[in-house]
């Protein structure tokens, strides 16, 4: 994935800072709250919610389980309407066939919809290094450029920012850029859209070269669905001579009747709203109408690796709706950054390390980013059981096991980091085989609590440095069972 | 061997475990959702769509036939327009009462040309009334996708009952996908300023839904 967040602390260490950034708590407290109860009501409007999320589970899992078909038949079909496939194994080849594509076109600029496939790719800082400027339209995607910031939400990148610190980027950064804010700009949301208005529309006007993802793709006709809000995605799409979309092997739906559910459930689970303003769909090149050229790149990148795993291979269904993300309690204190990966979050907490492998700090740290409460699960319009992965990509850290990385099988060692962990299951384990030597450490655990530390020495000092140490009862609960007769005597 | 068979060849191996079946695609899903969320007269549909317009700020107005003429220069004049993008099949009748510069959509006009357009009048493919959604279809009488994008004001007359359906799942099958499609549901928007919704970021920020009773001129 993408080079941006190499150098990542992991998680714990990441949420430790930014639980203590008061700012940010406020901002992402705010927004998740509103974002959550908005979502509930537009949720609420429409009875058959359940079997809405149930036809998109199992169009989903059907796509999956046939994808090979699929790609194939979406292969043919925008062939047939003027459109040109290319595949790609992973980022460097998906960057390199981008770079390619726009240097023939002899421009050295190119105008983006906001797309996650192209962040996890890190295609903006690949084209940068062939001299092609990236010029990000969505207004979130734009403060977050401007900022020199990263991304920190799937739906709303700049959530941890609030409106005096928006103004304030604008106000530095957008002359170096182009078109410089208008002078006097004020922090008012109106204003400051206004000021993205002005300096966005003199790109989108001469731009030859447009960049996108898309939310699907349709197998059977061809067709490509962009849905958003600000019109930057129908200028992106729309005015550019040549149109690149880069999108990952997974967001094929098979016919042109599944969109019903997915424009249904999108856009209520995402912005709260019945529909976003805007949708568009186009089928290769129309003639007369927009970009002559499309190309249409679909990226591998980790893919096939998470198709692989049995119990993981759920979190390909994932629309990016985000709804997640603003129920977690854990994204809401700890942010987005925190997670070290464009996907944040508790979707992000299953999909990084399954797309990039656990390989890393940050990713072997990932999959224990989360309380195991369910409010993912329960919002997700299309049920992955988010919890379900995390445990099992737990046990993955823990145990290792058989994984297959860029298509091949591979054993991975259990994760060093969990070396006490596991002593301490040994222990466990063999304690609860042994009732007799379970009683006495209990009892001496009780008796000794004046003097437990508050964390834990040598190789527990790891696990102690995120947690708090449990507290002790005065006296084990065997104990107090025996004594009061089975609770029966202390009249409670 | 190409990326495009390392991938398929990945993909094979990855989804092995599956039993594949030969269930047909139609009877794999349990589509038991419905196909329109209510029981409601067609009069009420187009209630139920003016009042979702509105909900997402777009200006609705209603008229008979013989009224939307006057309607549309109305609208026009009052918002100041000294020109107007016009679509090549869009009826003549429409703007017979304004004598606002027409600027003919052409394939050659660059996107500068546009932008100093003042308004933009179209007809539509279809409007779907639970969600408050215009669908444009690129059809003779909507014209390119870009007219309706770069002006900053668009009249769109939507002629009831026959172009409104009730939902989405009812809209798909009345739609061509090799046509260029694009929904509209209020004007642009941007939530991402502390998730306060901003009406007009870079579409139209004025839009204004004509629902015109078409069944006065011998409707279907």
């Amino acid at each position: 994935m993408s080079g941006t967040f190499v150098g990542m602390p992991s998680f714990p260490k990441a949420a430790h800072e930014a639980v203590h950034n008061q700012t940010l708590r406020g901002n992402l407290r705010h927004a998740t709250h509103t974002i959550r109860a908005k979502r509930a009501k537009a949720v609420a409007e429409v009875s058959d919610w359940a079997e809405l999320r149930e036809a998109g589970k199992q169009i989903k899992d059907h796509t999956l389980r046939h994808l090979d078909r699929y790609l194939v038949q979406l292969e043919e079909s925008v062939t047939a309407a003027g459109g040109i496939v290319h595949w790609a194994a992973d980022a460097d080849e998906a960057n390199r066939i981008v770079a390619d594509l726009v240097k023939t076109t002899g421009e050295s600029e190119v105008v983006k919809v906001k797309s996650m496939a192209t962040q996890e790719i890190g295609l903006n800082e690949a084209l940068e290094a062939e001299g092609i400027h990236a010029y990000e339209t969505d207004l979130a995607e734009l403060i977050v450029q401007l900022g020199k910031d990263r991304p920190s939400h799937i739906l709303v990148p700049a959530i941890h920012r609030n409106r005096g610190e928006i103004r304030e980027i604008f106000a530095r950064e957008m002359s170096e850029w182009g078109r410089p804010a208008p002078e006097g700009l004020t922090d008012t949301p109106a204003e400051l859209a206004e000021a993205a208005r002005l300096h966005l529309r003199e790109k989108f006007l001469r731009a030859k070269v447009g960049i996108s993802g898309a939310n699907f793709m349709v197998a059977e006709t061809g067709t490509m669905v962009v849905v958003e809000s600000e019109g930057n995605g129908r200028m992106c799409l729309t005015l550019p001579e040549t149109l690149i979309s880069v999108v990952g092997i997974e967001k094929i739906v098979p016919t042109w009747q599944d969109l019903e559910v997915f424009l249904q459930t999108l856009p209520r689970s995402s912005t709260a709203e019945r529909m976003n303003p805007y949708t568009s769909m186009w089928t290769g090149t129309t003639d007369g109408d927009g970009p002559s050229t499309f190309h249409l790149v679909l990226i591998d990148n980790g893919r096939t690796d998470t198709l692989a795993d049995e119990v993981g291979r759920q979190a390909l269904r994932c629309i990016r709706c985000s709804a997640c993300l603003n129920v977690c309690p854990v994204y809401e204190r700890a942010g987005g950054h925190a997670y070290g990966s464009v996907y944040p979050g508790p979707i992000g907490a299953i999909l990084s390390p399954q797309l990039r492998g656990t390989a890393s700090e940050i990713d072997a740290s990932l999959p224990y980013a989360s309380s195991l409460c369910g409010a993912c699960y329960e919002v997700c319009p299309v049920a992955i059981d988010i919890p379900e992965v995390l445990v099992h990509l737990r046990e993955r850290v823990v145990e290792g096991g058989a994984v297959t990385r860029d298509g091949n099988e591979v054993v991975l060692k259990p994760a060093k980091g969990h070396a006490a962990e596991r002593a301490a299951m040994r222990a466990a384990r063999w304690a609860f085989k042994h009732p007799g030597a379970l009683r006495t450490g209990q009892r001496l655990a009780s008796r000794s609590r004046r003097f437990h530390p508050r964390s834990l020495p040598g190789p527990g000092a790891a696990w102690s440095a995120t947690r708090d140490l449990p507290t002790m009862p005065s006296e084990p609960f065997r104990d107090w069972w025996q004594r009061t007769n089975g609770g029966k005597d202390t009249g409670k | 061997m190409s990326t495009r068979d390392v991938v398929l060849g990945r993909v094979r191996r990855a989804i092995a475990d599956v039993p594949r079946g030969n269930t047909p695609y139609e009877q794999a899903v349990d589509r038991g959702y419905l196909r329109e969320h209510g029981d409601r007269s067609v009069e009420e549909t187009v209630d139920l769509l003016a009042e979702n317009l509105a909900d997402y700020r777009a200006i609705v107005h209603r008229c008979e036939a013989g009224e939307l003429a006057a309607l549309i220069a109305g609208l026009l004049a009052g918002r100041g327009s000294t020109s107007v993008a016009v679509p090549p099949g869009l009826d003549e009748a429409w703007l017979a009462e304004t004598d606002v510069t027409r600027v003919p959509d052409r394939g050659d006009s660059t996107p500068h040309e546009l932008d100093r357009v003042d308004s933009v009048i179209t007809a539509c493919a279809v409007a779907i009334a639970e969600t408050g959604t215009i669908v444009l279809d690129g059809g003779p009488d909507q014209g390119r996708r870009r007219i309706t994008l770069v002006p900053d004001h668009h009249i769109c007359v939507v002629r009831v009952p026959d172009q409104v359906v009730s939902s989405v799942p009812q809209a798909l099958p009345r739609l061509d996908p090799a046509r260029p499609l694009t929904w509209i549901s209020g004007p642009s928007a941007t939530s991402d300023i502390e998730l306060d919704r901003v009406e007009g970021v870079h579409g139209p920020r004025t839009l204004e839904v004509v629902l015109v009773n078409d069944r006065t001129v011998g409707g279907n």
